[in-house]
């Protein structure tokens, strides 16, 4: 039956279909998700539809929502850019938030001297730069111990991360200080001096940046030799091994452009954002782009769409938890409960193929 | 700095080292049972958060910490649950599901809290303490280390009890070979998948526990995202330890002086930001690992899924 059917099925037909399961195998969990998460909320209390209705209305539906929903997609698609670099490699860098914070810091800290002799478009560059070294140096550790002598770097770049978070409260208390106020935090950028808008809207010229990015490395691990090297690497180090590849090296380059990737994202938020570090802060996005990047498939174009996704959702849901009651904590729920459905569809899918044959 | 060598003070300093180790030091066991046996349990943050918010919502209506503590182990046990459905029985990715599983499990600790006590914080009484006659008069040490919570005296046991598990018994031995050849455990006989979730499950037992003992006794009240990484630091303990669990034990009280320092300068009045001293554990763990960097050793199928007749 099923010989008979891949005999006589035109190719278009095929093609069709494919893409249609790729379609349901990304809405079906978002559906099942939507729903055991409605469940959750109807058990607490609260009325599911209200609260998706008011989430959309306030993410997507509103331009001023809108309009933040976008302004949050920069910090994160480059998070994501970063992510993708690295998981591609087989290389699990966790260390996001560690430095993406850094990175804020060193930006903070330094745009507003900057500011005061060159001018705005090149501090704005350079500001970029100096967080994009910062942060793959900050990588350099797990990077020369993964490289060099095998060492976990799930582990070695989670401490970093946390160092890190520390480090950067540090440097904001004890010497990028503001000493005109209270709470401490660094000199504020003034707004005129940041990332330009674009148009009308509140939404700064970042997104271009981590659009343009998140695009950019999208074509350079699939359409490059380095890319390409770097997937062999992720799939299979012993056969890069004796491909010839210098898997050391490799190693050390994905971690410097996985964090300085994440660094820029740090840097964007500043300059685009907030002006400012105040002791303390910590988004921590850093964990919470890795499932988008697992549902994406790695892929950038993807990741694109399910950024703006979850986007809209924080935006809708700090929001809501304000009004609707419900904390925004809600989001974390529904994201994990997202992954796993989709782990889950994913698997089905994979026993439907073996079983028959395909 | 006269503060800083008083008798209390040092009291004061070890009893809240042991308290603030605890915790990690039943993480990190929980999680070397499961990397002994090839997982690498991402999740155990999560497993952490619920046990500490099961415990302490079961201590608060019941009124016993027993049943605080119990129930902190079984809320853990029900997060390992999940890992070993997804993980183990589908095979999923193990870091991909212990993200999802810690992420999930931090909004729906905070969610529930939130829901059942709004914006308020309520404390349980004093956690009962069992001094062991005698060793209690010792001075400053009897106050600081053998006046607790009959848990941390459990969980010193344990390191003994794991030690003799570990190396002496089948147990000790399947779970071993799950981590280093599962294909092997397999044709001998013994299910990689039964063996593999038993050690889940009691991780997420202890990591639970660990939970409740920070909510219950470490802060009297459940505050949502207080287990702070501590489960992450559990891994890192267990991937330091090399399969040993005195290491564990050394590496948790490294972790517990470390935190206790940070609240123990603050109230000796020395001005330095606490960060400063959170660094410090971290720094070490990473010192440590670039010195020692090449004797680390992991089992060779951890995070590997197992499927029969697979390469």
């Amino acid at each position: 039956m099923t010989v008979e059917a891949q005999t006589s099925a035109a190719p278009t037909n095929d093609a069709a279909r494919e893409a249609l399961a790729a379609i349901l195998r990304v809405l079906v969990p978002v559906i099942l998700a939507l729903i055991a998460g409605g469940v959750i909320l109807l058990i607490l209390g609260k009325d599911p539809l209200a609260y998706y209705g008011y989430v959309a209305r306030r993410g997507l539906f509103t331009w001023g929502g809108l309009q933040e929903t976008f302004t949050r997609m920069s910090p994160l698609l480059l998070i994501a850019a970063g992510l993708i670099v690295a998981f591609r490699a087989g290389i699990w860098n966790l260390g996001g938030d560690g430095q993406f914070l850094l990175a804020a810091v060193v930006t903070s800290a330094l745009a507003p001297v900057l500011i005061a002799f060159l001018p705005k478009g090149l501090t704005l560059i350079l500001c970029m730069i100096v967080a994009i070294a910062v942060a793959a140096l900050w990588s350099v550790i797990p990077a020369i111990l993964k490289a060099r002598y095998g060492v976990n770097e799930i582990i070695t770049s989670l401490m970093m991360s946390f160092l890190g978070v520390s480090f950067a409260n540090v440097l904001v208390k004890l010497f990028f200080r503001d000493p005109t106020t209270t709470v401490p935090q660094t000199v504020t950028l003034p707004v005129e001096d940041r990332l330009p808008r674009l148009f009308d809207s509140t939404i700064h010229g970042g997104v271009l940046i981590a659009l343009a990015v998140v695009v950019l490395v999208h074509l350079m691990m699939t359409r490059t030799a380095f890319g390409l090297k770097l997937q062999v690497v992720g799939a299979n180090p012993a056969a890069a091994i004796h491909a010839g590849l210098n898997v050391a090296r490799l190693t050390i380059a994905t971690f410097a452009i996985s964090a300085g990737l994440i660094g820029l994202g740090g840097a964007v938020e500043i300059l685009g954002v907030w002006g400012t570090v105040r002791a303390d802060w910590n988004p921590a996005f850093g964990l919470l782009v890795v499932p988008l990047v697992f549902l994406a498939r790695f892929n950038g174009y993807a990741v694109i769409g399910f950024v703006f996704f979850f986007s809209a959702l924080m935006i809708g849901g700090e929001s809501a938890a304000r009004r609707v009651g419900v904390p925004q904590h809600y989001v974390l729920v529904l994201v994990a409960l997202l992954l796993i459905f989709l782990a889950v569809v994913e698997y089905l899918d994979h026993q439907r193929r073996k079983r028959t044959g395909a | 700095m006269q503060a800083l060598l008083t008798e209390a003070f040092l009291t004061a300093l070890i009893f809240g080292a042991v308290t603030a180790g605890v915790p990690l030091l039943l993480a990190g066991l929980g999680e070397q049972i499961s990397e002994k046996a090839g997982v690498l349990n991402i999740g155990i943050e999560g497993m952490m958060l619920f046990g500490a918010y099961t415990g302490f919502v079961a201590a608060y209506y019941s009124g016993s910490f027993w049943l605080g503590f119990l129930f902190g182990g079984i809320g853990g046990m029900a997060v390992a649950a999940i890992v070993v459905l997804l993980c183990i029985r589908f095979g999923l990715n193990q870091i991909v599901i212990g993200i999802g599983v810690t992420l999930g499990f931090e909004g729906l600790t905070a969610l529930l809290h939130f829901v059942q006590f709004s914006r308020t914080y309520p404390r349980l009484d004093q956690a009962p303490v069992w001094a062991l006659p005698g060793l209690d008069q010792i001075p400053i040490l009897g106050k600081a280390l053998f006046s607790h919570s009959p848990i941390v005296y459990l969980a010193v046991l344990l390191v003994i009890g794991l030690g003799w598990l570990f190396r002496a018994t089948y147990i000790g031995l399947n779970l071993e070979s799950a981590g280093a050849k599962p294909a092997a455990l397999d044709a001998a006989g013994v299910s990689v998948t039964a063996t593999r979730a038993g050690a889940v499950l009691a991780t997420g037992f202890l990591a639970g526990l660990g939970g409740a003992y920070m909510a219950n006794v470490g802060a009297g009240l459940f505050v949502p995202f207080m287990t702070g990484g501590a489960g992450f630091i559990g891994i890192v303990l267990a991937m330091l330890a090399r399969g040993n669990p005195i290491w564990v034990l050394m590496g948790a009280a490294l972790f517990g002086i470390s935190l206790a320092m940070t609240t123990a300068l603050q109230v000796a009045g020395i001005n330095i930001p606490t960060d400063v001293v959170q660094m410090l554990p971290f720094a070490m763990v990473m010192l440590v690992l670039v010195i020692f960097a090449r004797h680390s050793v992991l089992p060779p199928a951890l995070g590997l899924p197992y499927v029969r007749g697979d390469r």
